[in-house]
């Protein structure tokens, strides 16, 4: 059997046209719709004319990135590589150990389509372009689950205010008000997502883009610490590990709600359950609906071979063209990086997340406003800050001291 | 074999008039050449790169930047990395004193001259032949509070039988123990077993003549009879519980509640690969290298300085 397949393969490989080049891409996503989502990209590139060699790697972007980055600076790098746009890359393309990309962004209007225009400001160091951005992921949605509140007889809540006013009918009627996992960087995504609903956008804008400490020391990011200590109570008792057991108490109803990204719809439409009847998304949290445009991004190592370098520009060009885009967002549960597709496919929380986008309400991620360094270090104070009873205003002082190491 | 005949001959052909030091032996130094660089490049050589660039800044790609102490300044600031040695301490001390004494006590049955020696030799030794990931895995199912232990007994019938250690921070540490203990007590036990085979059957014969309790021969003159195995045992079981990683990882990952079984070596991988800051990775990497030189030195002072213990 295997051997048969083996020589199928390898009669394939014989026949294929000599033009046809290999690229090895590697990247992190590995669960069901995410392997669906790939497998897109690797059908276009194939079919037009080239070679995807499926390069996953599984347990995360924590696991693959040291991995993926020790094979480009250990000289052994593969055709091309999946990292979140912003700065996790910024020190190889620094090094030149990057191509450049800018011709094929030229020649492509990459300018003037890719929407909103600071995904290709993430990609751009000193004028020139590295990374062919592929989706948008927005983290500061609250996830609700509708039969909770239908079995209280109380409407389901519209915002975040709402829904801790209703938290203590729901821990009387033995269900617990707010899912957390027990990974940190879903602590830190939970505080993120906190931190633009309840600060607002100008204190975010000041704090995250503009870098003002005296701001982020102050008295609006006071209160955002409060509310979190306050969500901190609502998500006592919460004992699973990964982020989908999480989204699968409110699934199945134990929960009441859970702060995560738009990721999560995909188990929502896997369990069957439609958006609006079944569950409810809010978007910021219901307080202020802005997306933040963090997402997915390919970059290509530099290569010795003048014909990869080719390939690596031709699946560059390939990744940001319409027909991709809309097959590989519509698996992936992903808003599209450019406005001039249609997504009529899209279910209603998606759309909602269109609008905004559409309506300029967006953000830039925590991956372009902050080096690896300083997440990690508001990773592991976060999910202390969440699993413990830390006063409100130590954290909230380690936090300014946290991201002034990153200034 | 040919090299040592060879030295022979060489030694006896100048007798007469002996040759400079450097060149006596020559062909067992050029073999011993390779050793030497390895161990001079890559482990010192290593040791040393790593100690000099955890002074500097490097991020995500080493930079001869020098910043003098911040980095070790920000680390000892990071409560994670306090709690990590915390835990390590805790873990560390209970490890090393039930290893150690669960390992002599075993041995010392073991030594009783029992018969089928050799089977439970093998079936103690048998978890040392697995590795922490495997340890860590499959203990995790043992402590499930769904599919391990308590569910077992729950279905028993004692519904209200509760053992969980690995998801509450106040008992996770004693949840890894047990994993670690079942790994490494056998390994003990054969160290230990070999240190009372080297003892003489003299000993025993004129402790007998003396009326002396076997308890008491154990405590009173086996015990330091037995110091350089001891030893020997404390300094590996100490600088393996020092670079504990695995066993956490598949087992805890460092929770519950985030931080609750964290230790060094896993601030070490994160900050260096995660955070991209290799300059902090370094750091806490040449911490932990000072606390196994704070173990080992002594006791190389032991075994090679003072030739009297021996």
């Amino acid at each position: 059997m295997k051997l048969s397949k083996m020589t199928a393969l390898l009669a394939m490989s014989v026949a294929m046209p000599a033009m046809a080049t290999e690229l090895e891409v590697t990247h992190w996503w590995t669960s069901g719709g995410e392997a669906a989502a790939v497998a897109e990209l690797a059908k276009a590139f194939d079919a037009s004319g080239d070679k995807w060699v499926d390069g996953a790697i599984a347990g995360g972007g924590g696991t693959a990135r040291p991995i993926m980055i020790s094979r480009i600076t250990g000289g052994d790098p593969m055709g091309a590589t999946q990292f979140n746009h912003g700065q996790q890359a910024l020190e190889l393309v620094e090094a030149g150990l990057m191509l450049d990309l800018t011709d094929v962004a030229e020649a492509n209007n990459w300018k003037g389509i890719v929407n909103p225009p600071s995904l290709l400001d993430a990609c751009t160091v000193d004028g020139k372009i590295y990374c062919a951005p592929v989706n948008i992921h927005s983290p500061e949605w609250l996830w609700i689950s509708n039969k909770v509140y239908e079995d209280l007889g109380i409407p389901v809540p519209t915002n975040w205010n709402e829904f801790v006013e209703s938290a203590p009918k729901v821990r009387e009627a033995g269900k617990l008000p707010l899912a957390l996992g027990d990974q940190p960087w879903q602590s830190n995504l939970a505080f993120g997502a906190m931190q633009i609903a309840v600060a607002g956008l100008d204190a975010w804008k000041a704090v995250n883009v503009d870098k003002n400490m005296d701001v982020a020391a102050g008295e609006e990011y006071a209160k955002v610490f409060a509310a979190a200590a306050e969500a901190r109570e609502l998500a006592k008792g919460s004992a699973v590990q990964d982020w989908n057991q999480a989204t699968n108490l409110v699934i199945t109803d134990q929960a009441a709600g859970q702060i995560m990204g738009d990721w999560a719809q995909g188990e929502f439409q896997v369990a069957g359950e439609v958006a609006g009847k079944d569950y409810t998304c809010l978007l910021g949290l219901g307080l202020n609906e802005y997306i933040s445009t963090g997402g997915d991004a390919f970059y290509f190592p530099k290569l010795d071979d003048p014909e990869k370098e080719a390939a690596q520009k031709r699946l560059a060009a390939l990744l940001v063209s319409p027909e991709v885009q809309v097959a590989f967002n519509l698996k992936k549960g992903s808003l599209p990086i450019r406005g001039d597709i249609d997504m009529g496919a899209a279910n209603d929380c998606m759309k909602k997340g269109l609008e905004v986008l559409a309506g300029g309400n967006i953000v830039p991620s925590g991956d372009m406003n902050w080096s690896p360094d300083v997440q990690k270090l508001n990773e592991d104070l976060m999910v202390e800050f969440w699993k413990s009873d830390m006063p409100a205003a130590d954290a909230h002082a380690k936090w300014v001291e946290n991201l002034k190491s990153g200034l | 074999m040919s090299v040592a005949s060879e030295a022979d001959a060489i030694r006896t052909s100048s007798v007469a008039k002996p040759r400079p030091r450097w060149s006596r032996n020559v062909s067992s130094k050029i073999a011993a050449i390779p050793m030497i660089l390895t161990a001079l490049v890559v482990f010192l050589g290593g040791t040393i790169w790593t100690v000099v660039y955890s002074f500097t800044n490097s991020k995500l790609l080493p930079r001869a930047n020098f910043v003098g102490f911040d980095q070790y300044e920000r680390l000892w600031s990071q409560n994670r990395w306090l709690v990590s040695i915390e835990n390590l301490l805790y873990y560390g001390v209970m490890s090393l004193v039930f290893t150690v004494v669960m390992g002599f006590i075993l041995a010392v049955l073991m030594d009783q001259k029992i018969r089928f020696e050799d089977t439970f030799r093998t079936i103690m030794l048998y978890p040392f032949a697995l590795s922490f990931i495997v340890t860590g895995l499959v203990w995790q199912w043992i402590l499930n509070p769904e599919f391990g232990i308590q569910g077992v007994v729950r279905d028993l019938g004692w519904t209200s039988f509760t053992f969980d250690p690995l998801n509450n921070p106040d008992t996770v540490l004693f949840g890894l123990l047990i994993a670690g203990l079942w790994q490494g007590t056998g390994f003990v036990m054969c160290l230990m077993l070999a240190g009372l085979r080297g003892i003489d059957e003299d000993i025993w014969k004129a402790a007998r003549v003396d009326g002396i309790p076997t308890w008491k021969t154990y405590v009173m003159v086996i015990i330091p009879m037995m110091r350089p195995v001891f030893i020997t045992t404390l300094v590996i079981v100490a600088s393996g519980i020092i670079r504990l990683y695995d066993l956490v990882v598949a087992m805890t990952s460092g929770g519950p509640g985030g931080n609750a079984s964290q230790v060094p070596a896993m601030y070490v991988y994160d900050y260096m690969f995660q955070a991209q800051n290799l300059g902090q990775g370094f750091a806490a990497s040449t911490m932990m290298l000072l606390s196994v030189l704070i173990v080992l030195i002594p006791w190389a002072y032991l075994e090679f300085g003072g030739k009297k213990h021996g």
